[in-house]
C-alpha cells in the first residue's frame, strides 16, 4: 500500500503488526490500541516511529494526552465507506485531544469523501500502490466555500461574511467577535 | 400459496435499466425489453440461476442495475409474475390513472 | 424569505458540478453501483419501481411563486406533469432519467433550489411549522432556525456518512404543527421563566418500524448554542448509533437503549467542550438570518371585512370553503388559507405542473408571492388580504384546487405506496381514492370533523400512519394486499402512537371498515365538538373493535 500525503503517492514503510506477531527490530510500525495500552514502553524503546491503528468501535480518549505526543500517527478506519464513525474519531483527536501528529485514513474510501476526511483533520491516506491520484486532487477542488467550522482552520463562510459587512459598516466589533468565537 | 394451480411456476430475471430506470426483463437472445411477454422463462433452479450470473456482464457493461429472479405462473392468460409488485412492474405504471381527481388541463387566462 | 448570497449560489452550483462528475464516472463504469449509489441519494435521487425519483429539498416548506413556476417546468419538461408534495414538504418527481438529472438540479439552482442530502445517511431537510411566521400562536418563527441549521448540515463533513437518515424539526408554537416528536431531534421554540426565548430540544422520536415519541434532552437552550448542541448530538450518534443493522440503526433505538437521562448526559458531556468554540452563535448572525424573515409591509386593514362576509353570505360553498381550510393570521385583515391537494378520487399530494402555475400566479396576486408546502401535503398561501380571499377561491375552484377538506377524514396523507415505491407491501393511493370518494359529502365531512387519516403503504411508514388518528397500514398477507387499521395517534403536543384495533382488513373491506369506525364515532361521541380522537381516548378502543369484529370478551383487570 502506498500513502496518498502532501498531494503526491509516497511510498509507504510501515506496517500493521498484529496483537500476537513479534514486534520487527526495524521499521515504523502501528499496533492496536490494546497492545499499545500494554507494550507501550517495549514500542518506545526501539527507538522506530511507532503508531496506534484505531478500530471503529474505540474511544480516542483512551489514548491519554502523554501517549499522543510520543505517536507518530494515528490510523483511523473505513471498514466499508459508507461507516462514518472516523470523521468523528478524528476530530475528537484534533479538537478535543490536540493532537498534531499524522492522522491517516485507512480501509475503503472512495476520492468523493476525500475532502470531508481533511476537514476532519485527516492529512493521509493508504490507497493501493499505482492508484491514479488526479481524482484526490481534484476532491479537494470541488468545493470552494463550506459552511461549518471543522478541524481543518479553513475559514469558513460565517467568517467572510461577516468580515465582508464588517469592512461596509466598520463593524471591527462584528469581525473580532467572529475571530474570538473561532479560537479553539 | 396453497390453492391448487394449473399454474407452472418458473423464473424470469428482471432489472432497472441505467440510464432511465425502466423496468426491463432479460430476453432468449441475451438482451433486455420492456416488456415482459419477450422475457425468457427458466423452467429450473439451475438455468434461472446461470441467466442471472450471466447478467452481471450486463451490469458491468452499464445497461442495467440490480438484476434479479422473480416468480412467474403460466396461467389461463399465458404467463404472468406471481407477486403483484411484479405485475405492478410490469405494467411500467401505477394502477390508478393519475389524472382521475386532478385537474391536467390548460388554465386560459 | 431566505435569498442566496454568492457563498450560497456557489456552494449549489458546486454540488450540481460535482454531481456530473459523479454520473460521468458511473457511466464510464469508473464508480460501480454500489459506490455510486450514496452518491446519487445524497443528490435526491431514488431508484424505485419504475424509475428513478427525484426528492427536491423545499426548506422548511418554504416557496416563491418563482420556485414553483420552475418546479411546474421541471414536471412539464423532465417529468410527466406532475409533482408529488411528501410528507416532509418536499417535492417528488417519479419519472426521472439519470442521464438528466445533473441538468434538473441545474435548473433548481438557477432559483435557489436543490435536492442536496434529501437522501440517504445525512442530515435531511429541516422541516417546521407550515404557518410559520404569520401564525396568531407563534412565540418565534421557526424558519430562522431551520434556516440557520440547514446551512451548518449542508456538507457537513463529520456527519455525511451517518449510521441512518437524521430527521430535524423545528416548532415555533405551543400548538406543534410540525410533530417535533416524532423527528430525531425536534426543537420547540419556548420562553423560560425570565422571559427568554430558547429551545426545549427533544431527540429520538421517530416512526416506522419501531415508532417511538421523542424524550426531552434539554428543557431549556440559549439561542446562541443551538448548533453546538446539535453538533453534539450528532456526534455522539455518529460515534455510537448501530452500524450492524439498518433496522436498528436510528438514533431512537441508541437513546432507548442508553436510557434517555444517561444519553442526555453523554451529550452534555460532549457538548460542555465545543459549547464556547466555533458553533457558538453570535448575534450579528442569528440577526442577519432574522432579517430575511422580517414581517412583509402589511397594509393597516380592518379586521371585519365586509367584502369577505357579503361573500360568504351570498356563496355557501365558499363559506364552507373559508370555514374548512382557512385559520386565523396574527395581522388584522389578513388570513391564512390552505389548498387542499386531496380533491375526490385524487392522488394526495399531487398537483399537476399547470396547478403548480396556477398557484405560483395566485400567490404573486394575493400572497405576497410566497407559499408553503405541509406536511400532510397539502399547500398555504399565507399572506392573503380577507378580501381578497372569494376572489382566491373563484380561481381555485375550476382546477379542482378548492376541496373543503382540511382537516377532515378526507384530507388523507398518503406515501406512494406500491404504485411507485419498491419497499411497499401494499398499494395506498386506491384506498385513499376509495375513501376519498366514499366521503365525499361536504355536510357529512363537516359533521364528521376533525380527523387525520393516514395511510402507509409499508411498516416504514413514510405516510406517519402511527400518528393518524386513524392510520393504516398496507401488509402483505400471502401475496394478497391487506389494511392493517390503528386508532389514536396524534403528532402535535399530545403526541400518542395509534393502537392496532384487531386482524386487517382486505381491499374490499377496508372502506366499510373505517365507515363502520366513523359511525361508532358519531354514535358515541357527547357532542360535535368532541372530537374522534378525544371520542376515542375517553371510550378506548372496545366500541371500536365490537363494531368491527363482534362482541369483545371480558379481560381480568391485570391486562392492558
Amino acid at each position: 500500500m502506498a500513502l496518498f500525503q502532501h498531494g503526491a503517492l509516497q511510498p509507504n514503510n510501515w506496517r500493521f503488526v498484529g496483537d500476537d506477531a513479534a514486534i520487527p527490530a526495524d521499521g515504523p510500525v502501528t499496533v492496536s490500541l490494546k497492545r499499545w495500552q500494554s507494550e507501550g514502553e517495549t514500542l518506545r524503546g526501539r527507538n522506530e516511529a511507532v503508531g496506534v491503528r484505531l478500530k471503529n468501535d474505540e474511544s480516542p480518549l483512551s489514548l491519554g494526552q502523554v501517549d499522543l505526543h510520543r505517536l507518530a500517527v494515528i490510523e483511523v478506519e473505513f471498514p466499508k465507506f459508507t461507516d462514518g464513525r472516523a470523521f468523528s474519531q478524528a476530530r475528537v483527536l484534533r479538537d478535543k485531544l490536540g493532537y498534531t501528529g499524522e492522522l491517516r485514513a485507512i480501509g475503503t474510501i472512495l476520492r468523493d469523501q476525500y475532502f470531508y476526511m481533511t476537514r476532519c483533520g485527516i492529512d493521509s491516506v493508504e490507497l493501493p500502490e499505482g492508484k491514479p491520484i488526479d481524482g484526490y486532487l481534484a476532491a479537494l477542488k470541488e468545493f470552494s466555500a463550506w459552511y461549518q467550522p471543522a478541524s481543518d482552520g479553513r475559514v469558513t463562510v460565517l467568517e467572510l461574511r461577516h468580515a465582508a459587512n464588517a469592512n461596509k459598516k466598520g463593524g471591527a466589533a462584528l469581525l473580532s467577535e467572529t475571530v474570538a468565537a473561532h479560537s479553539i | 400459496m396453497g390453492a391448487q394451480s394449473q399454474a407452472i411456476a418458473a423464473q424470469m430475471v428482471t432489472a432497472n435499466r441505467l440510464l432511465d430506470g425502466a423496468t426491463v426483463y432479460l430476453t432468449a437472445g441475451n438482451g433486455w425489453s420492456e416488456r415482459f411477454v419477450d422475457g425468457a422463462l427458466w423452467n429450473d433452479k439451475d438455468s434461472a440461476d446461470s441467466a442471472l450470473k450471466a447478467s452481471d456482464a450486463a451490469v458491468a457493461a452499464r445497461i442495467v442495475v440490480g438484476p434479479y429472479l422473480i416468480e412467474v405462473a403460466t396461467t389461463g392468460e399465458g404467463p404472468l409474475p406471481t407477486s403483484a409488485k411484479e405485475r405492478i412492474r410490469a405494467d411500467h405504471k401505477p394502477t390508478f390513472a393519475p389524472e382521475v381527481g386532478s385537474w391536467t388541463g390548460r388554465i386560459s387566462d | 424569505m431566505y435569498r442566496y448570497d454568492e457563498f450560497d449560489a456557489t456552494i449549489v452550483q458546486e454540488r450540481v458540478q460535482q454531481f456530473r462528475g459523479q454520473v460521468a464516472r458511473r457511466l464510464a463504469g469508473e464508480l460501480t453501483e454500489e459506490q455510486f449509489r450514496p452518491l446519487r441519494l445524497k443528490n435526491g435521487l431514488y431508484l424505485q419501481l419504475h424509475a428513478y425519483m427525484l426528492r427536491v429539498a423545499v426548506p422548511y416548506g418554504v416557496l416563491s411563486s418563482k420556485q414553483m413556476r420552475k418546479l411546474a417546468f421541471i414536471a412539464r419538461r423532465y417529468d410527466r406533469g406532475f409533482g408529488h408534495f411528501t410528507t416532509r414538504q418536499n417535492i417528488q418527481y417519479n419519472w426521472p432519467q439519470l442521464s438528466e438529472a445533473a441538468d434538473i438540479l441545474e435548473h433548481l439552482a438557477e432559483v435557489e433550489m436543490h435536492a442536496i442530502q434529501t437522501s440517504g445517511n445525512c442530515i435531511r431537510n429541516v422541516t417546521a411549522d407550515q404557518f410559520a411566521g404569520v401564525a396568531a400562536d407563534e412565540i418565534e418563527d421557526p424558519r430562522i432556525w431551520g434556516e440557520i441549521i440547514r446551512q451548518w448540515s449542508t456538507f457537513h463533513p463529520e456527519f455525511s456518512y451517518l449510521p441512518r437518515k437524521f430527521k430535524i424539526a423545528v416548532t415555533g408554537a405551543p400548538d406543534d404543527r410540525a410533530a417535533v416528536r416524532v423527528h430525531d431531534i425536534g426543537i420547540r421554540i419556548v420562553k423560560n421563566d425570565a422571559g427568554e426565548i430558547g429551545f426545549e430540544v427533544l431527540v429520538g422520536g421517530g416512526l416506522g418500524r419501531t415508532p417511538i415519541i421523542g424524550v426531552v434532552c434539554r428543557k431549556f437552550l440559549p439561542k446562541q448554542h443551538l448548533l453546538s448542541y446539535l453538533e453534539a448530538i450528532l456526534r455522539v450518534y455518529n460515534l455510537l448509533g448501530r452500524r450492524d443493522n439498518i433496522y436498528k440503526a436510528r438514533i431512537k433505538i441508541l437513546v432507548q437503549a442508553t436510557g434517555g437521562e444517561k444519553f442526555a448526559a453523554m451529550v452534555e458531556e460532549e457538548w460542555e467542550k465545543i459549547k464556547d468554540g466555533p458553533l457558538y452563535l453570535p448575534q450579528a448572525e442569528i440577526e442577519r438570518i432574522h432579517s430575511y424573515f422580517a414581517p412583509p409591509a402589511y397594509e393597516t386593514l380592518p379586521d371585519n371585512e365586509p367584502a369577505f362576509e357579503t361573500a360568504k353570505l351570498e356563496h355557501p360553498d365558499f363559506a364552507r370553503w373559508a370555514r374548512a381550510n382557512t385559520v386565523r393570521h396574527r395581522v388584522p385583515g389578513y388570513i391564512i388559507a390552505t389548498v387542499s391537494l386531496k380533491p375526490e378520487s385524487g392522488a394526495p399530494g399531487d398537483a399537476s405542473a399547470d396547478q403548480m402555475d396556477l398557484m405560483a400566479d395566485l400567490a404573486d396576486a394575493f400572497s405576497l408571492n410566497e407559499v408553503r408546502v405541509t406536511h400532510h401535503q397539502n399547500i398555504v398561501f399565507p399572506n392573503l388580504r380577507k378580501r381578497d380571499l372569494y376572489a382566491l377561491w373563484q380561481r381555485l375552484k375550476p382546477v379542482k384546487l378548492a376541496t373543503p377538506n382540511l382537516g377532515f377524514i378526507s384530507d388523507i396523507i398518503a406515501c406512494p405506496g406500491l404504485d411507485y415505491c419498491s419497499l411497499a407491501n401494499a398499494r395506498s393511493i386506491p384506498v385513499a381514492q376509495r375513501l376519498s370518494r366514499h366521503f365525499s359529502d361536504p355536510r357529512k365531512l363537516e359533521e364528521v370533523g376533525e380527523l387525520r387519516l393516514n395511510i402507509s403503504g409499508c411498516i416504514n411508514a413514510c405516510g406517519h400512519h402511527h400518528v393518524g388518528h386513524i392510520g393504516i397500514l398496507g401488509v402483505d398477507k400471502q401475496g394478497q394486499e391487506f389494511y392493517q387499521v390503528t386508532l389514536g395517534g396524534s403528532s402535535k403536543d399530545d403526541a400518542s402512537l395509534g393502537k392496532i384495533v384487531g386482524a386487517a382488513f382486505s381491499e374490499d373491506d377496508i372502506v366499510p371498515a373505517i365507515d363502520t369506525i366513523v359511525e361508532t364515532y358519531l354514535a358515541n361521541r357527547t357532542g360535535r365538538d368532541e372530537r374522534f380522537l378525544d371520542t376515542y381516548r375517553r371510550i378506548g378502543i372496545d366500541p371500536f373493535k365490537e363494531a368491527l369484529y363482534g362482541p369483545v370478551p371480558a379481560r381480568r383487570p391485570a391486562a392492558e
